[in-house]
């Protein structure tokens, strides 16, 4: 067992851990923080996606040793304080964006990323930016229209219901 | 009543906030009970065997393990059943062997279970399973659907064949569709593979149980969607356990798309496991045990033919289909490929003859059973495609030969040559509408400019009718069901005027919280934030069949409004009560119960409370209480009906195809929540253009499943995807349910493989390649090989 100690969503948290055990474990097990999923074996899916310094970072690939000391942020992290939706959750509700909700978490940290880099992506920086995260719902047109419109940009023209 | 929140308004979903915020409680997710254990299952590594012995002496002494299960331990329980009792074209029933808890004698597929451990973590119990020595004496592996009916090489070895059935539809119209093919001006003849998908929802199965002994009941926690099915199925079938001492809870669901409909093993097993440990125990499937173990879909070989006189009318369709049933009959398995397959192969047309023949196929594969669209899109593809081949050798526009063929609006009830009654629809403005919205017009335009960048675009057309709202039990009874397919609803009124609907569908991923609320809102006039949906859990709702077959709405939503009209029915003699007038003289609008012709009223919140405190109540004549159930059978399947089309580009240099533009206009009836309708179409679409285009659940000779994880298994990601049409204007209402819906669940999935499949061949023949077919998915490989070898 090694004690690991980071910040999670603001706060300060330290467990003991085996050498072995991957962040997404550590997240959804010790720290219940089950927003996170796990969808896949081979680090495909993102739906573990996470963010480590900023970074976006699939929490399967990840042993929670190596986060020692990080700045982590979670799906349950995005809200505002008083629990309101941030912009990119409110457009993913707005935009019909998810319809299970297992892919989302992912789909919301890898968006906010993409935002951070490239404020106003294309359609097609969209979709290439999403290449890691996997829904099998939704058939993506409302998490693209959804991302796009959380940039700012109008995406009335975008076939709507 | 806020018109944002009614039927037909695009109400943003509720269940979208805990979503959003990582709250959702898929099962995985519940917090672990105090005494929770974990069961990890020992998987056959190969696709036939026989089991010598299995020693699980030294993984039973192993640290941390509680107990060590196989087969053994369920030689006394019964199997997993077919939910669909089907009998071959000479009156014998089908072949039906046990489909066990684990597996029992011989290991049948990659991924059969043959032990379980159960231990104190997961880890110990992964390391035990490990430990457990099993010698297996491999046999050759039965792969192919053909050449497995003349093997004398058994999946059972107890029913002496690997032909489950031998299924003719209609088998009195045989002969008349024989001779119509034999005297027709043209024949049009087409082979082709439905390739065989692995569903893959998002989140993987995962069951958790726990045991009481103080009141001997059982709770299990799993991933399905319809929990009292399970519960029927194992109680029933299974284990024995009565009902009433079983609660099968199916919290927040990530997707089903079929494979969460049937009841598998694994279930059975942590059951078994939490009352001989007295302990809760919990299995989650990793994606492998996913790719091998859930129930796959498709998988047909079919030959279709199309017999049209000299100026394209249709005579007959005749098809023969060998349908992959895998090593074990799953709950749906049977009914699959003939009743939701052979029923719809008179397509939207009035085409006097059609015979179907299918014979299904014991092969050592994973179950094969229903997945999005479920024995539909197999019937839609078939015809879809031979028809445009037909099209190309008739020299005929492939819309307009479908039009020429097409059942027109007036002649509805129509008594199909398959043996349904369509009851409405109307084909051509569905088409009229497709032309339009797609701006077909426009894509001489479009071709020049992809043909000035060097790519071949191509247009591909197709329409399909389904049936949904599975199903009236009366009908599904004579055809074999071993179940009644209605489904149930209870509304609550609380004293304090806020409501809790129970219904028997079950949501994951449907928006069922939010809909449901519209409609009861709609019909009471009251704030539809003031009604909660609860689903998935037995102990909670009366009864229900579940969600698939695109039936939550039609059925469900229809005994939610009998179940609503119940309680207005009460409430207007609690309301005539308390205003001193006959109920026959009380009218209801907007949440006012009011006397005719007078200005005296009462909300329906004051019904409410006096419902709940009945001082001066005439208790003689009505119960206290403002509750009530129904459960509604259907009259007949729901005919939704659609016009895609669809243009792709295709890279000569690479075979290489893109969906440019993808439009699906759909008939679905009437719509409650357009927003949520849309959306069901665009996942369809997305799973449709996969099949077509990339996925392949790929077996070699041996039984390895070589497309076992996301890295050999090809998901649509966003980028092979485009936007969509998507259009739903041109409804025409179901005539027999109360809401005039029709279900969109699966419609995408159904109309779009086809739509791509012919708009690749369109454009390989603009390229002046004689390509007639490639088999899916179209993979660059493919057609790349088909324009070269052209
Ligand atoms: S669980 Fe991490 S990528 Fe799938
Ligand atoms: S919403 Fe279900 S997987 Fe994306």
């Amino acid at each position: 067992m090694t004690k690991v100690e980071m910040t999670v969503n603001g706060k300060q948290v330290s467990r003991d851990v085996e050498g072995q055990t991957l962040l997404v474990s550590m997240l959804r097990e010790d720290l219940r923080l089950t927003g996170t999923h796990v969808g896949c074996d081979t680090s495909q899916c993102g739906a573990c996606v996470v963010h480590v310094n900023g970074k976006s970072v699939k929490a399967c690939t990840m042993f929670a040793i190596e986060a020692d000391g990080a700045d982590i942020k979670t799906i349950e992290g995005m809200a505002g304080s008083d629990g309101s939706l941030s912009v990119i959750q409110s457009a993913f509700q707005e935009h019909h964006g998810l319809q299970c909700g297992f892919c989302t978490p992912g789909m919301v940290m890898t968006a906010a990323n993409l935002l951070k880099d490239n404020p106003k992506p294309t359609e097609a920086e969209v979709r290439h930016y999403l290449q890691g995260n996997i829904c099998r719902c939704t058939g993506y047109h409302n998490i693209v229209k959804a991302i796009m419109a959380a940039s700012g940009q109008d995406v009335s023209a975008i076939a709507a219901e | 009543m806020p018109k944002d929140t009614g039927i037909g308004a695009s109400t943003r979903r509720r269940e979208d906030v805990r979503f959003l915020k990582g709250k959702g409680q898929y099962t995985d997710d519940i917090p672990p009970a105090h005494d929770q254990a974990a069961a990890v299952f020992a998987r056959s590594t190969v696709a036939n065997g026989v089991i010598k012995s299995i020693d699980t002496s030294v993984a039973e002494s192993m640290p941390g393990v509680l107990a060590v299960f196989t087969g053994a331990d369920f030689a006394d329980v019964g199997g997993n059943p077919a939910g669909w009792l089907i009998n071959s074209r000479d009156g014998e029933p089908m072949k039906e062997p046990k489909r066990p808890v684990l597996a029992h004698g011989k290991v049948r597929h990659v991924g059969d279970a043959y032990a379980a451990v159960i231990a104190e973590t997961e880890k110990q119990a992964r390391d035990a399973v490990e430990a457990i020595e099993a010698d297996i004496e491999e046999l050759p592996a039965i792969m192919d659907v053909k050449a497995a009916l003349t093997s004398d090489n058994f999946v059972h070895d107890e029913i002496g064949t690997n032909q489950c059935f031998d299924w003719g539809w209609i088998e009195d119209n045989r002969r008349a569709t024989d001779d119509a093919i034999k005297g027709a001006a043209h024949v049009t003849t087409l082979e082709l593979v439905n390739n065989r998908l692995v569903p893959n929802a998002m989140e993987p199965r995962c069951s958790m149980a726990s045991y009481k002994e103080s009141s001997d009941e059982y709770t299990l926690h799993t991933t399905s969607q319809n929990p009292h099915l399970t519960r029927l199925l194992i109680s029933a079938f299974v284990m024995g356990i009565p009902e009433n001492k079983l609660t099968v809870i199916a919290p927040d669901v990530g997707g089903g798309f079929g494979s969460k409909i049937y009841h598998y093993g694994e279930e059975a097993l942590v059951l078994a496991a939490a009352k001989r440990v007295g302990r809760t125990v919990k299995w989650t499937s990793d994606r492998t045990e996913a790719f091998l173990t859930d129930a796959h879909g498709r998988d047909h070989v079919t030959k279709i033919e199309l017999a049209t006189d000299a100026e394209g009318n249709f005579l007959a369709f005749r098809t023969e289909t060998y349908a992959n049933v895998g090593a074990y009959l799953s709950n749906f398995a049977t009914a699959t490929p003939t009743f939701l397959h052979g029923t719809l192969m008179a397509g939207n047309y009035t085409v006097p003859n059609v015979y179907v023949n299918v014979k299904a196929v014991f092969t050592n594969t994973a179950p094969v059973d229903a997945y999005r669209g479920a024995g539909r899109p197999e019937a839609t593809y078939s015809l879809e495609r031979v028809i445009d081949k037909c099209a190309r050798e008739l020299g005929m526009d492939p819309i307009a030969l479908r039009r020429k063929n097409f059942i027109k609006p007036d002649q509805y009830p129509f008594a199909s040559a398959a043996g349904l009654e369509y009851d409405s629809g109307n084909y051509d403005a569905l088409m009229d509408k497709m032309e339009e919205v797609a701006d077909v017009a426009g894509f001489a335009a479009r071709r020049k400019a992809s043909e000035s960048k060097g790519m071949l675009r191509g247009f591909g057309v197709n329409a399909y009718v389904e049936a949904c709202g599975i199903a009236p039990s009366n009908l599904v009874g004579v055809l074999g069901s071993r179940v009644g397919l209605y489904d149930a609803a209870t509304v609550r009124v609380n004293a304090t005027g806020n409501l809790s609907v129970m219904v028997g569908a079950h949501s994951h991923g449907q928006g069922h919280e939010t809909v449901f609320p519209q409609i009861v809102s709609d019909m009471l006039g009251i704030d539809a934030q003031s009604i909660d949906i609860v689903h998935g859990d037995t102990s909670k709702i009366p009864f229900g069949m579940g969600t698939y077959g695109s039936r939550s709405l039609a059925v469900c939503g229809s005994a939610v409004v009998r179940a609503t009209e119940k309680i207005i029915a009460k409430a207007k003699k609690i309301a005539g009560h308390m205003l001193e007038a006959a109920d026959t003289d009380i009218e209801f609008k907007d949440g006012q119960f009011s006397v005719v012709g007078t200005n005296k009223s009462v909300s329906f919140g004051e019904v409410a409370l006096k419902a709940y405190i009945p001082h001066n109540f005439p208790i003689e004549d009505i119960e206290p209480g403002l509750e009530e159930t129904a459960f509604y059978d259907p009259a007949n399947f729901t005919f939704p009906s659609g016009a895609y089309c669809c243009e792709v580009e295709v890279d000569p240099d690479t075979g290489k195809v893109r969906v440019d533009r993808m439009t699906a206009v759909d008939d679905f009836g009437n719509v409650m929540n357009p927003m949520i309708v849309t959306g069901q179409v665009h996942g369809g679409l997305g799973q449709g253009i996969g099949q077509a285009l990339l996925e392949a659940a790929r077996y070699n000779e041996d039984g390895q499943l070589e497309s076992a994880s996301y890295m050999d298994y090809a998901m649509p990601r966003a980028d092979d995807l485009p936007f969509y049409i998507v259009d739903h204007s041109q409804g025409t209402p179901c005539t027999h349910n109360p809401l005039g819906a029709k279900g969109c669940g699966e419609a995408g999935a159904i109309g779009s493989p086809p739509t791509v499949v012919n708009a690749v061949i369109d454009a390989l023949q603009s390229g002046g390649k004689n390509v007639t077919h490639i088999d899916m998915p179209l993979t660059p490989h493919r057609v790349w090989s088909a324009m070269n070898n052209a």
